[in-house]
């Protein structure tokens, strides 16, 4: 399997691919990707360096423009294209119909991934996209279980790939608008979800309130750590019982499934993370690619160390384990 | 298709919650007879462990549309996963008797070549993917409820062979899962979730910790506390080239909510009037439009500070 890892900027990129990343996926500093956070991702000439440095090194780079094409502003999005294509990228990952369409009538010889953005979540969708667009591999939704990817891998025309660690979404991705409702920025659209740019901590009595746009996600009693109002990891309050309503705030953790997702045909593995700091892509990476390398049965003791980079310190299976719905 | 002077459609969308199968079906009675609806979107687009519910009813109800001359449109699963989903699905979109709306990407496969309609939940942002499924058959496509004004107005005009649609009332679907939330909440899983939905026909309220009514679950659905009302905005949009209108079920008087809308687009009423009257038949939350003016979506921008046109 391969080993897909993030990269924000150029030295995360080098730390990746020092790390033992079979390919690294990065995107362009503007609304084209859906990490657009301030201080983070590629100009062209820094994508054109990486890509170059990685293909001397043997390592592929999948350039992310996975937001969708504003009306009346689709050039951008096609220029990011045309210029990944120019790089030398060994894939574009896209998400938008509309800007798979031009890809792949423009460069019939650019290999097209499809975005976790693109809901793809049966082997009909995935077909759909294979023909329509003549997609080589799809990012699979992280609400299948492990059962699902199993046969959703063994029907569908084209290869598959995974995430296994660090963010989880917990509604189909490329479907929420969750965020545009709090904050009038979106994931589909911006390329950004509940943003920092609305993000207030703000002391309350002896609670400490983290508040996204005009609404309070959570509360800390003091000397908790308070965590980032991500909106579908907040507290809520449903006929008065007090909950995580969607999930807590954990991140994904799939390494423990490793061996099934090999089983299951799964040609890749994905690590998010892309606005994550060089030092966190070095050491989650290199764990991941030594604990492949190792024996099944070796692997827990190596992936262990990894349970102190997670969010919050909590993680999930997520939806590979079916008791998670 | 139709000239722009042609009058606006009005739509019913498919209820989105789990009302029990008799209330289901006399719900979509009186709309048949008594509603100025011009179009009905019938089917579970939520989740498939509701269809038996409702399926002993769907002959009934659709012969009571076409009885009363409304069309009616089968609408496809929004989230699909399961095996017996993508059966149903390609079941559905195989039939020719009735035009389906594709609602998720595995519709839109087996809907290819043929006229068909497309769902707010399939992302259409921009021209050229409008044009892509016009291409493919789509003849009817309802935006994403998110879409700013701006992006609706430059995807009508680029795209005339296409009737747009776009969401003008109810509580906007803002994202789905695989897990249930209604049966988290509720302490159970969504295998043995005891069909706890069909207890909120309005969806189950989610207040912020400042007691602030803020989201509503509606299964493994998550809609807006909020009720989108395009009914100041009608006008503007019809000027921007949207011919169809969605009036999306909620628990109140759809009869009249249908008939107000109908009147502002027909010139009989004033729009502020009938924001008056749709807030009192729906007093159970405010009213929103902040997607479609391109600010926080749970926003209401006042009449003053109306779209460029």
């Amino acid at each position: 399997m391969e080993l897909i890892c993030p990269a924000g900027n150029s030295a995360a990129y080098r730390e990746a691919v020092e790390a033992g990343a079979d390919a690294v996926y990065c995107g362009f500093r503007n609304e084209t990707n859906a990490r657009n956070f301030p201080g983070l991702n590629f100009s062209r000439d820094e994508m054109a360096a990486a890509i170059a440095f990685g293909h001397s090194r043997g390592v592929m780079s999948f350039v992310a423009i996975n937001t969708f094409m504003r009306a009346g502003s689709e050039q951008l999005w096609f220029e990011a294209v045309d210029d990944a294509v120019t790089a030398g990228a060994d894939a574009v990952i896209l998400a938008d119909m509309g800007l798979m369409a031009y890809t792949a009538r423009r460069h019939p010889a650019q290999r097209i991934h499809v975005s976790v953005q693109a809901a793809a979540a049966s082997v009909d969708s995935v077909a759909f996209l294979v023909e329509a667009f003549g997609a080589k591999r799809v990012v699979l939704p992280r609400v299948l279980s492990l059962a699902e990817v199993r046969n959703l891998t063994h029907q569908a025309p084209c290869e598959t790939e995974v995430f296994v660690f660090g963010g989880l979404c917990v509604m189909a991705e490329g479907r929420c608008s969750l965020s545009s409702y709090a904050t009038g920025l979106s994931p589909n659209m911006n390329g950004v979800c509940s943003p920092a740019s609305h993000v207030r901590y703000v002391p309350q009595g002896t609670e400490l309130v983290s508040r996204l746009g005009d609404y309070t996600i959570d509360r800390f009693a003091a000397g908790r750590p308070a965590g980032y109002p991500t909106l579908c990891k907040g507290r809520f309050s449903a006929d008065g019982r007090v909950a995580h309503s969607f999930e807590d705030p954990v991140s994904l953790d799939a390494l423990g499934h490793l061996e099934e997702l090999r089983k299951a045909g799964v040609k890749a593995l994905k690590i998010e993370g892309r606005q994550r700091g060089k030092a966190y892509v070095a050491e989650v990476v290199s764990t991941i690619r030594r604990a492949l390398e190792a024996r099944p049965e070796a692997r827990p003791a190596i992936l262990s160390r990894l349970s102190r980079v997670s969010e919050g310190q909590r993680t999930t299976a997520g939806a590979y384990d079916k008791r998670w719905r | 298709m139709t000239a722009p002077h042609t009058r606006p459609t009005l739509t019913l969308g498919p209820v989105l919650f789990h009302w029990d199968g008799p209330a289901w079906r006399d719900f979509h009675f009186r709309i048949a007879d008594e509603a100025v609806i011009d179009e009905v979107y019938v089917g579970e687009t939520v989740c498939s462990k509701r269809q038996p519910f409702i399926e002993p009813h769907l002959p009934e109800v659709i012969d009571r549309f076409t009885s009363a001359g409304k069309r009616v449109i089968l609408s496809s699963l929004t989230l699909i996963t399961l095996e017996r989903e993508l059966r149903a699905t390609r079941d559905l979109a195989g039939q020719d008797d009735f035009l389906v709306e594709a609602n998720d990407l595995a519709a839109l496969r087996h809907l290819a070549g043929r006229p068909h309609a497309v769902g707010p939940i399939v992302n259409v942002y921009n021209a050229p993917t409008a044009a892509l499924l016009a291409q493919r058959g789509a003849q009817v496509i309802c935006l994403p409820p998110e879409l700013p004004a701006n992006s609706i107005r430059q995807i009508a005009s680029a795209t005339p062979q296409v009737a747009f649609e776009v969401f003008a009332f109810g509580r906007v679907p803002l994202a789905i899962s695989a897990r249930c939330a209604h049966a988290r909440a509720r302490g159970l899983h969504k295998d043995n979730c005891q069909f706890v939905c069909g207890q909120d026909p309005d969806g189950l309220r989610l207040d912020t910790l400042d007691a602030e009514p803020f989201l509503a679950i509606n299964g493994v659905q998550t809609v807006s506390h909020a009720c989108q009302s395009l009914v100041e905005d009608l006008d503007d949009l019809v000027a921007m080239g949207v011919r169809r209108f969605r009036l999306s079920p909620q628990r109140c008087d759809m009869v009249a909510v249908a008939q107000i809308h109908r009147d502002v687009l027909d010139g009989r009423l004033k729009a502020m009037e009938a924001r008056a009257s749709l807030a009192a038949l729906y007093p159970e939350a405010p009213f929103s439009n902040g997607f479609l003016h391109g600010v926080v979506g749970a926003a209401w921008v006042e009449g003053r500070h109306r779209l460029p046109r």
